[in-house]
């Protein structure tokens, strides 16, 4: 069950990557709408960080090609924000939480030039909504693991975009920040941005996302939640690998095979 | 004395050669040190700074003259090119960073030492100082080798102030500074080559083996003292820069001694300095902290052996001999003398011909104590499902852990109680 929309914020055209030569996502087909909350879901090893980071061009693509509001990712980037998960930086780094959430404003400021009091009010007003304004001065490494996760998410808002991918946000956080999190999320939805969630939780999944995506190597489904939560596509997503896909990847990787013979053209 | 105001005045040219050479130098490859510490690649400067060496020699080589230019640009060449080996190893084939690294120092040094070797005996007369390059020799710095240490300092010191965001950026999360669309591969890349040219510049004064402290040794002591990556590279780049200064003060004393080696020693004894003494994370710090955490465990431990005396006989007024404490509980003797000489001092317990006796602070803080002590023991048996002969152990240390804040939650979590496993009565607060 794949939904398309019309006028799509992202669309996800034939998509297929590879880590060190081992395809983990095949021949992916998405587009979705306007301010919705997405759910990316699906077992663990289903690509669903490289989804995201595909979208955001941290991986080469084998084929295919990502569009957001109908441009490449180079023509709009500011209008897009990316949330990494938060165990992939060195936290002890010698910075503090506004520091990070400045860091948000470097995009728009460009190189060479420095941030001065505009950005910093940015940041600390994102911090603020995210509840972390008591802590702005605070070293990073003392800050709780949901509040690293909060500081990361300022740094995202300070971006002010209109499409937000987010890796994983709610891992590692105690249920009260989850809710502030997700609270925070709806209000961007209802503010007419669109939020993509990496996401671990079955059971609230229901209740969180509006529009939600399977991912088991290759997208199972995508479409609004209600038709696309149900036991049977659950089943797909869920019920083991599908064994000749991780074989042939595996052929792929050992014998040095390209995965497609072509290099992906751009539209 | 004398001579300190001979050196500092910098009336002999040589001195002061030497002296703002090996600041420029000393302060430069510390503030590039700091990022490249921060990335992670602390290994990597040391692999550059031997790779050097074959550089040189091929220069000196090809040319068969010694012009300063030529040297530094053939060192500067296959410092970088070991950088691109590394990657290259790195990214192609299953071998890890730390390996390659490992890898490309030892062949390149090696092949360097062939190089050398083959130079000297060559006959060639120009030849003598090359050796210099391995051991370095600040002393033998002229006037020339300044002007091109102040370019290379000047030229790193502008690209990290102008660049200090986007540094700073990829040293923290290089991911995101993608997606923010900073020319990421750019940045590395000159990061790199700072690097580079910090080593390269930094080696005829410190030597191949001494130079990776020069980057790594002052990032790593400012360290300890800081949480913010502007003031940790202002702190490294002064320690060194000063260490810089005494390195040719001690050369200038004492003309056997070498500069580079006193540089690098006492930036080492900085670091060790800093290690110990930096506050907060420092070792002494939490050595200190620690004594008194212990000092304050013994303190209340004493308080509640007098209570649960107390408690027994109903009379908390009653006065205990040392023996009598340490029969309800065995505390080393030293120790709990000391506890309770502290303790009457802060007026919670007095002491009278027959021993120690609660005031009635003193009581207040004891029942406080023992209170969190079986409050904690009700929560384990209740939430964690702990069979109660086994809760004592644990609430015995975190008694002394449990804030306010935390009593209320578990007070509110197990309803108020007034009775602990053991069904003892659980004194209520004051």
């Amino acid at each position: 069950m794949i939904q398309h929309v019309t006028d799509p914020v992202l669309e996800v055209h034939d998509l297929t990557v590879s880590y060190q030569r081992k395809p983990v996502l095949w021949d992916v087909d998405l587009t979705l709408p306007h301010k919705s909350l997405v759910g990316v879901i699906g077992p663990n090893g289903a690509g669903k960080s490289t989804l995201i980071k595909a979208i955001m061009g941290l991986l080469p693509l084998n084929s295919g090609y990502v569009q957001l509001f109908g441009k490449s990712l180079d023509e709009i980037r500011k209008k897009v924000s990316y949330v990494p998960q938060r165990e992939s930086v060195d936290w002890d780094f010698p910075a503090s939480a506004l520091d990070v959430a400045m860091m948000g404003t470097y995009g728009q400021l460009g190189l060479f030039s420095r941030p001065g009091a505009k950005q910093k009010q940015q940041a600390l007003e994102a911090l603020e909504k995210v509840g972390m304004q008591d802590f702005a001065n605070r070293q990073i490494s003392q800050l709780s693991g949901g509040q690293q996760q909060r500081v990361f998410l300022a740094r995202a808002l300070a971006q002010d975009a209109d499409l937000y991918l987010m890796d994983e946000p709610f891992a590692g956080v105690d249920i009260a920040t989850e809710t502030a999190i997700i609270e925070l999320l709806r209000q961007m939805r209802e503010a007419g941005k669109t939020v993509v969630v990496v996401h671990h939780d079955l059971q609230s999944a229901q209740d969180y996302f509006d529009w939600v995506i399977l991912l088991n190597m290759r997208l199972v489904a995508s479409g609004p939640t209600a038709e696309t939560l149900t036991p049977a596509l659950l089943e797909k997503t869920y019920g083991g690998r599908l064994t000749e896909l991780s074989r042939v990847s595996e052929l792929l990787h050992k014998k040095n095979f390209p995965i497609r013979e072509k290099k992906p053209v751009r539209p | 004395m004398n001579t300190l105001w001979e050196f500092l005045s910098m009336s002999d040219a040589n001195v002061r050669y030497v002296t703002l050479g090996s600041i420029l130098l000393a302060a430069s490859s510390a503030v590039v040190g700091c990022f490249t510490v921060l990335r992670k690649r602390a290994l990597v400067g040391d692999a550059v700074a031997h790779a050097v060496l074959p550089g040189v020699c091929l220069a000196f080589m090809l040319t068969g003259e010694k012009n300063q230019l030529i040297l530094l640009l053939g060192s500067f060449l296959t410092g970088w090119l070991s950088l691109v080996v590394i990657d290259f190893i790195t990214a192609k084939s299953r071998i890890k960073e730390d390996t390659a690294i490992g890898l490309v120092l030892s062949v390149f040094f090696g092949v360097g030492i062939l190089f050398l070797t083959s130079i000297q005996h060559s006959g060639n007369e120009n030849q003598s100082g090359l050796d210099k390059f391995l051991f370095g020799s600040a002393a033998a710095l002229v006037g020339q080798d300044l002007v091109t240490f102040g370019i290379v300092a000047v030229l790193l010191l502008l690209s990290v102030v102008l660049l200090y965001k986007e540094f700073k950026l990829i040293s923290f999360d290089v991911a995101y500074a993608r997606t923010i669309g900073l020319p990421v591969r750019g940045l590395e890349l000159l990061l790199t080559t700072l690097t580079v040219l910090a080593v390269v510049v930094g080696i005829q004064s410190v030597g191949v083996v001494l130079m990776s402290a020069m980057l790594i040794t002052p990032a790593a002591a400012a360290r300890f003292w800081t949480d913010r990556l502007g003031v940790m590279v202002v702190i490294a780049a002064a320690m060194s820069a000063f260490c810089g200064a005494a390195g040719a003060f001690v050369s200038y004393t004492a003309p056997a001694m070498p500069t580079g080696p006193w540089i690098v020693m006492l930036l080492s004894l900085l670091a060790i300095f800093s290690f110990v003494l930096a506050p907060k994370t420092g070792l002494a710090a939490r050595l200190l902290l620690q004594r008194k955490v212990r000092r304050q465990m013994m303190r209340e431990n004493i308080l509640k052996t007098l209570f649960l005396l107390g408690e027994a006989q109903d009379n908390y007024s009653h006065s205990y001999s040392n023996k009598q404490i340490r029969d309800r509980r065995e505390l080393p003797l030293l120790r709990m003398k000391e506890g309770l000489l502290v303790l009457r001092r802060q007026g919670l317990v007095t002491k009278s011909s027959q021993g120690w006796a609660l005031t009635d602070a003193g009581k207040k803080e004891a029942q406080r104590v023992v209170r969190l002590h079986r409050l904690w023991e009700l929560y384990l048996t209740q939430y964690l499902q702990v069979a109660s002969d086994h809760v004592h152990e644990d609430a015995e240390s975190i008694e002394h852990v449990l804030t306010p804040e935390l009593e209320r939650r578990l007070e509110e979590l197990l309803d108020y109680p007034t009775q602990d496993p053991h069904q003892t009565i659980i004194p209520q607060q004051p």
